[in-house]
C-alpha cells in the first residue's frame, strides 16, 4: 500500500479491471510482493492467526445464528438444541466457543510481541492504537457471545459486568443505575438484554474486520518491526512477502489448528464453567463465579481494590495504560533483546499477568501462606487478595516506572546497524 | 471569510450575514442529528410493557421463622426473610457499630413487624444474588466478591458500599405484602 507498486497486470482482463478498480493491485501490493523484514521470527506469524480466527469466528458465528434463538426462555434450549439435534451443530458450536479462547491466546501473544520488541514506537504508535481498539472489540464481543447461551455464567458474567457502570453512582448519583438500566433495558438482566447483546454480537466482529483493514493499512505504511528492533534500510534488509512469509504464516497457522482441534475434539468444555450448562436462574447465584480465562487477570485486578468506584478504575485503567504504552516508554532502543535491564523487567510483567490470571480464578480469601487462625479455625494470612494487590502494583509499575525511567540505568547492548548486519556477521540473531 | 470587509465589492459579499447562515446551518444539522438520534439511544431504555409490571403481592404465612423466599419482583430478586427473635436482636445490638452505611435496625422494617425483614436480594457491588444465612454475621454472603451484610441487610464486610436496598412495599393484610 505504500511505495510503488510492481504490479503488471498480465491478461487484457486484469488490464481493464485495473483501470478501473485496482483490487488485484492491492492484494498483490499487501500479500505478495510486500517487503517484509527478512529476519521474522515465529512471534511475527500470531498477526495471520489471528485473521484465520477472525474468519473462523464469523464463519461459525453466522452458523449459529441460523440455529440460535435470542429469547430469555428459549436461547438455552435452543443451545443444547445445537449440541444435540443440529447436524454437526456440536462441532461448529465447540470450534465458535473454543475459538473464542485460542482468539484470545493468539492475541495475547501478539501483544506482548509488541511489547517485547518495542513495536508500538514511533512511527507505528497509529498501529499499536488500533490494536488496542481490536482489543477492546474483541472482549466485547466475547463478553457478550458468552451471554448468549443464557446459563448461569452468561447471566452473573452479564450481571457482573453491566453493573461496572454502577460504580457511576458514587460519582453523580443516579447517573450509574441510569445507564445500568440502559443498558439492560430494563431493571435487571433479562430478556431485553439478551435480545441487544445477540444484535451487537452479530454486529461488532464486522467492526472488528474494519479496523483490522485499517491496522494493515498502518503496517504496511511504515512497514514490519522485526527482532532486531532496527528500521529497514535497504533491499539487503527485506524479502517478499510470498513466498517467504505466506508458507511460514501457513505453517503457523496449521499448528495452531492442531491445538484447536485438539480442544475442539479432545477436551472441548475444558477452559469452559460446567455452571453454563445450567440454565440462568436470576434468583440464584452459582456459588463461585468467575469469568472466561482471557479476562480473569482483569478481574483480579478488580476484587484486588475493596472500595467499588476504584476497583472498576483500576480495571479499566490497566487497559487505558495499552493505548498509552507508545508515550509511556523513553528508550530510544526499540528491542528488548538488546536492553538487558528492560528485558527483566518485562520477563517478570509476564509472570505477573499469568499469575493475576491465577487469582483471578481463586476466591480472594482464599490463603496461600498460613499465619494463624480465625476465630471459627479457618486459616488466615496471606490471601489472594494480598498478592492480587502486589501483582496490580506491579503491573502498573512497569508502565509508568519501567518503562519510561528504566533507560536511565540501563547499559544497553550494542545494537547492529542493520538487519542484515547481524546476520551476516553473528552466527544467531 | 478573509476578505473581512472588503468594501461591497463583486458579489455584495457582507462578512456578517454569510457568517450567521454558515452558523445557522450548522446549528440547525446539529440540533436535527441530536434530534434524530435522541429516538435511536432513548429506544434501549426499558419499553412500556416492562414498565408495567409495576407490582405484586405476596403471601407471607408461606414462609416460616428462620426461613426466607425469593420472590421475582421487576426481573429482580426480592428477600423475604421471617427473622428469628435471636436474628433481631443480634441486629439492634449492632445499631451503634461503625459501618459503611450506617443505619438502625427499625429503620429497615415496618414498624412492629420486626420479624419481616424484605430486601431487594441484589448485592450493591456488583448486582450478584447473596446467599442466605452465610457469612460472618449470619445475614447474608454474597459469593462473587464477598461482601457480607448482616440480618439487618446491612454491609458489614467487603467491597460493596451500599446495604441491601428496601423496596416500596406495604402490608395489604397482616399476612400479606404489595411489593412495589
Ligand atoms: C470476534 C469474533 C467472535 C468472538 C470472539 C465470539 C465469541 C463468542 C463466545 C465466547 C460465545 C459463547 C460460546 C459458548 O460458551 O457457548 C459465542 C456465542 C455465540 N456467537 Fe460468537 N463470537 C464471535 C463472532 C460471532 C459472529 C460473527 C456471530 C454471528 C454472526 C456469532 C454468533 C454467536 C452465537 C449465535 C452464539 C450463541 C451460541 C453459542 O453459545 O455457542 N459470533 N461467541
Ligand atoms: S457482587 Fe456481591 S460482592 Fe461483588
Amino acid at each position: 500500500m505504500s511505495g510503488h507498486s510492481t504490479y503488471e497486470p498480465k491478461t487484457g482482463i486484469e488490464r481493464w479491471l485495473d483501470a478501473r478498480l485496482p483490487i488485484i493491485r492491492l492484494g498483490y501490493d499487501s500479500v505478495i510482493a510486500y517487503p517484509t523484514p527478512k529476519n521474522l521470527n515465529y512471534w511475527w506469524t500470531f498477526g495471520g492467526i489471528l485473521s484465520v480466527c477472525l474468519v473462523l469466528q464469523i464463519v461459525t458465528g453466522v452458523v449459529l445464528a441460523m440455529h440460535y434463538i435470542p429469547h430469555g426462555d428459549l436461547a438455552f434450549a435452543s443451545v443444547e438444541r445445537i449440541m444435540r439435534d443440529v447436524n454437526h451443530g456440536w462441532m461448529i458450536r465447540y470450534l465458535h466457543a473454543n475459538g473464542a479462547s485460542m482468539f484470545f491466546l493468539a492475541v495475547y501473544v501478539h501483544m506482548a510481541r509488541g511489547l517485547y520488541y518495542g513495536s508500538y514506537k514511533e512511527p507505528r504508535e497509529v498501529l499499536w492504537i488500533l490494536g488496542c481498539v481490536i482489543y477492546l472489540l474483541m472482549m466485547a464481543t466475547a463478553f457478550m457471545g458468552y451471554v448468549l447461551p443464557w446459563g448461569q455464567m452468561s447471566f452473573y458474567g452479564a450481571v457482573v459486568i453491566t453493573n461496572f457502570f454502577s460504580a457511576l453512582d458514587q460519582v453523580i448519583p443516579g447517573l450509574g443505575s441510569a445507564i445500568t438500566t440502559w443498558l439492560w433495558g430494563g431493571f435487571a438482566v433479562d430478556n431485553p438484554t439478551l435480545n441487544r447483546f445477540f444484535s451487537l454480537h452479530y454486529l461488532l466482529p464486522f467492526v472488528i474486520a474494519g479496523v483490522v483493514g485499517l491496522h494493515i493499512w498502518a503496517l504496511h505504511v511504515p512497514g514490519n518491526n522485526n527482532p532486531t528492533g532496527v528500521s529497514v534500510k535497504s533491499k539487503d534488509d527485506v524479502v517478499p512477502f510470498h513466498p517467504y512469509y505466506t508458507v511460514k504464516d501457513g505453517f503457523a497457522i496449521v499448528v495452531f489448528l492442531i491445538l484447536l482441534s485438539w480442544f475442539v475434539f479432545f477436551a472441548p468444555d475444558a477452559l469452559g464453567h460446567a455452571d453454563n450448562y445450567v440454565q440462568a436462574n436470576p434468583l440464584q447465584t452459582p456459588n463461585h463465579i468467575v469469568p472466561e480465562w482471557y479476562f480473569l487477570p482483569f478481574y483480579a485486578m478488580l476484587r484486588a481494590v475493596p472500595q467499588k468506584l476504584a476497583g472498576v478504575l483500576i480495571m479499566f485503567g490497566s487497559i487505558a495504560l495499552l493505548f498509552a504504552t507508545p508515550w509511556l516508554d523513553w528508550a530510544k532502543v526499540r528491542s528488548m533483546r538488546y536492553r538487558p535491564t528492560a528485558r527483566w523487567f518485562f520477563i517478570i510483567f509476564i509472570v505477573a499477568v499469568l499469575i493475576l490470571g491465577w487469582c483471578g480464578g481463586k476466591l480472594p480469601d482464599d490463603v496461600i501462606i498460613p499465619m494463624g487462625k480465625n476465630p471459627d479455625g479457618s486459616p488466615t494470612g496471606f490471601s489472594v487478595v494480598h498478592l492480587s494487590r502486589i501483582l496490580t502494583a506491579y503491573y502498573y509499575a512497569y508502565f509508568l516506572l519501567v518503562l519510561p525511567f528504566v533507560k536511565n540505568f540501563e547499559q544497553t547492548l550494542p545494537v547492529p546497524d542493520s538487519i542484515s548486519a547481524p546476520v551476516l556477521t553473528e552466527k544467531k540473531g | 471569510m478573509a476578505t473581512v470587509n472588503a468594501t461591497n465589492d463583486v458579489h455584495g459579499d457582507d462578512p456578517s450575514r454569510r457568517d450567521f447562515i454558515h452558523i445557522a446551518a450548522a446549528s440547525a444539522a446539529v440540533g436535527g442529528v441530536a434530534v434524530t438520534l435522541w429516538p435511536f439511544i432513548d429506544q434501549m431504555n426499558p419499553a412500556g410493557d416492562t414498565l408495567a409490571l409495576a407490582s405484586i403481592e405476596y403471601d407471607l404465612s408461606k414462609v416460616i421463622e428462620g426461613m426466607q423466599a425469593t420472590v421475582k419482583w421487576r426481573g429482580k430478586p426480592v428477600f423475604v426473610r421471617h427473622r428469628t427473635a435471636k436474628e433481631i436482636a443480634e441486629a439492634v445490638a449492632a445499631d451503634n457499630e461503625p459501618m459503611r452505611d450506617p443505619a438502625k435496625d427499625a429503620t429497615r422494617h415496618k414498624e412492629g413487624k420486626s420479624e419481616w425483614l424484605i430486601l431487594v436480594g441484589v448485592c450493591t457491588h456488583l448486582g450478584c444474588v447473596p446467599n442466605f444465612g452465610t457469612g460472618d454475621y449470619g445475614g447474608w454472603f454474597c459469593p462473587c466478591h464477598g461482601s457480607v451484610y448482616d440480618t439487618s441487610g446491612r454491609i458489614r464486610k467487603g467491597p460493596a458500599p451500599l446495604n441491601l436496598e428496601v423496596p416500596d412495599y406495604e402490608f395489604v393484610s397482616d399476612t400479606k405484602v404489595k411489593i412495589g
